[in-house]
């Protein structure tokens, strides 16, 4: 990966742009808050090894069967292909929810036995579709273990503190997301005493900042969630819900949404509702994909790599 | 004799109901109109958000969307199960009053029942 800084870099907000809109990969790193590109993914040379590397995908929605996609399960099972061939074997998974469609048996055995194909550890968040049942138990009998509440935990890699949190969950009329009070003080008990330099990755499925709220696609009760994050050093967070790549950088904060395995939404504002997007065969694939994310020890530098399932 | 009063009561029984009353079963039409509603889920909102009917109406909701969703009143007094695109969920309002609910999967969807007493009409 380059490390040199030259005038020729593009500019923040450009970066961003192409972040946001385009399809290919772009692999690119933050140092202090302002994102550096190192080119497209062809270019790129491969990852060093020595820090960590993991993969984020989402929205898997086993179950769902509509334009534009009639075999979620195929495409899940296209992107862990994916996970497999990446060149550097990622640590583990991280599912930012939505595992299933209509939280039935069925479909959370498929996409069990398909995410098993990757043989990673992953470690899960629910989206509103796993939280069908009022008691959430199906959820919860399989990806609850060892979590609190309605599936929030944490866990240590490599010196980076990750934090799954759950933000569907006891959903208020007309609100958005919701972590709840309960939630929230366990957060803050969970960060109290870390060093600031402790690099920090929270996930969870609904966005935590406010990307459309007319779409519902926000936090009610992030803000405090940012308050408890704001004096570490680097924090980076994971979010799915939304079916398509967003980003935001805020000093040390950065906010990131995949894409999904199964189907892609609109962007804001440029459909009536955020229902599926029926997009033609060919289109498809480049609407779905995963994310790899990797951390530099010693820089706490980070960098995401959006790929979609086919250029 | 019997089969002339039979008739009479045939054709009034035809004619108004009220009069026959006792000897046939009236076609309820008034009421059927007003004992059923509909609400249709598309694009993620309730259609109409607003409606207003009489206690003992039955409501139904259908989702027409291609995305699940699911109808919770904000009272907890109703709830369906998950509606997956198609299906349909129905309640019947005995107690009059205002009820918010909205969609329990997309919360930003949002809708009112308002339900008024039952209007004194035929004696049952």
């Amino acid at each position: 990966m380059n490390e040199s800084e030259g005038n020729d870099q593009p500019t923040r907000r450009k970066v961003l742009e192409c972040m946001t809109w385009v399809g290919t990969g772009v692999l690119w790193t933050i140092s202090g808050g302002v994102p550096h590109s190192s080119g497209l993914i062809g270019e790129a040379t491969a990852q060093e090894t020595g820090g960590l590397t993991f993969v984020q995908i989402s929205d898997s929605h086993i179950g769902f069967d509509k334009p534009a996609n009639p075999n979620a399960l195929g495409t899940l099972q296209e992107a862990i292909g994916k996970v497999n061939a990446l060149p550097t074997k990622p640590a583990f998974m991280i599912h930012t929810g939505d595992i299933s469609h209509l939280s039935k048996v069925s479909e959370f055995d498929d996409a069990d036995r398909i995410i098993a194909e990757s043989r990673l550890d992953v470690h899960f968040v629910p989206g509103e579709h796993d939280f069908v049942d009022e008691e959430r138990k199906l959820y919860l009998e399989r990806y609850g273990r060892g979590t609190k509440g309605a599936g929030w935990y944490s866990f240590d890699a490599n010196g980076v503190h990750f934090i799954g949190l759950v933000n569907v969950f006891d959903l208020k009329a007309g609100g958005l997301g919701n972590l709840g009070n309960e939630q929230l003080e366990w957060l803050e008990a969970d960060l109290k005493g870390r060093s600031a330099s402790t690099p920090v990755v929270v996930f969870a499925h609904i966005p935590l900042w406010t990307v459309y709220p007319d779409w519902g696609w926000g936090t009610e009760d992030s803000g405090r969630t940012l308050e408890y994050l704001k004096r570490f050093g680097s924090v980076t967070v994971l979010n799915g819900h939304i079916h398509q790549v967003m980003q935001k950088v805020e000093s040390n904060l950065t906010f990131h949404t995949a894409r999904s395995t199964a189907f892609p939404q609109p962007v804001p504002g440029t459909a009536p509702s955020p229902g599926p997007l029926k997009v033609g065969d060919a289109k498809l694939r480049s609407l779905l994909g995963i994310a790899t994310i990797n951390f530099k020890q010693n820089e706490q530098r980070l960098a995401i790599i959006d790929a979609p399932l086919q250029q | 004799m019997g089969t002339n009063l039979a008739t009479m009561a045939f054709v009034a029984a035809l004619l108004g109901g009220a009069a026959g009353a006792g000897l046939a079963a009236a076609l309820p039409s008034s009421a059927a109109e007003q004992a059923a509603a509909a609400v249709a889920i598309d694009n993620f909102t309730f259609n109409p958000q607003r409606i207003t009917v009489k206690a003992g109406t039955t409501v139904t909701w259908t989702n027409n969307d291609d995305i699940p969703h699911a109808v919770a009143a904000s009272d907890r007094s109703f709830k369906s199960k998950v509606l997956d695109a198609g299906d349909s969920y129905a309640f019947t309002f005995v107690t009059p009053g205002n009820y918010q609910y909205f969609c329990s999967l997309h919360p930003h969807m949002t809708g009112t029942i308002v339900v008024e007493a039952e209007s004194k009409e035929r004696p049952r």
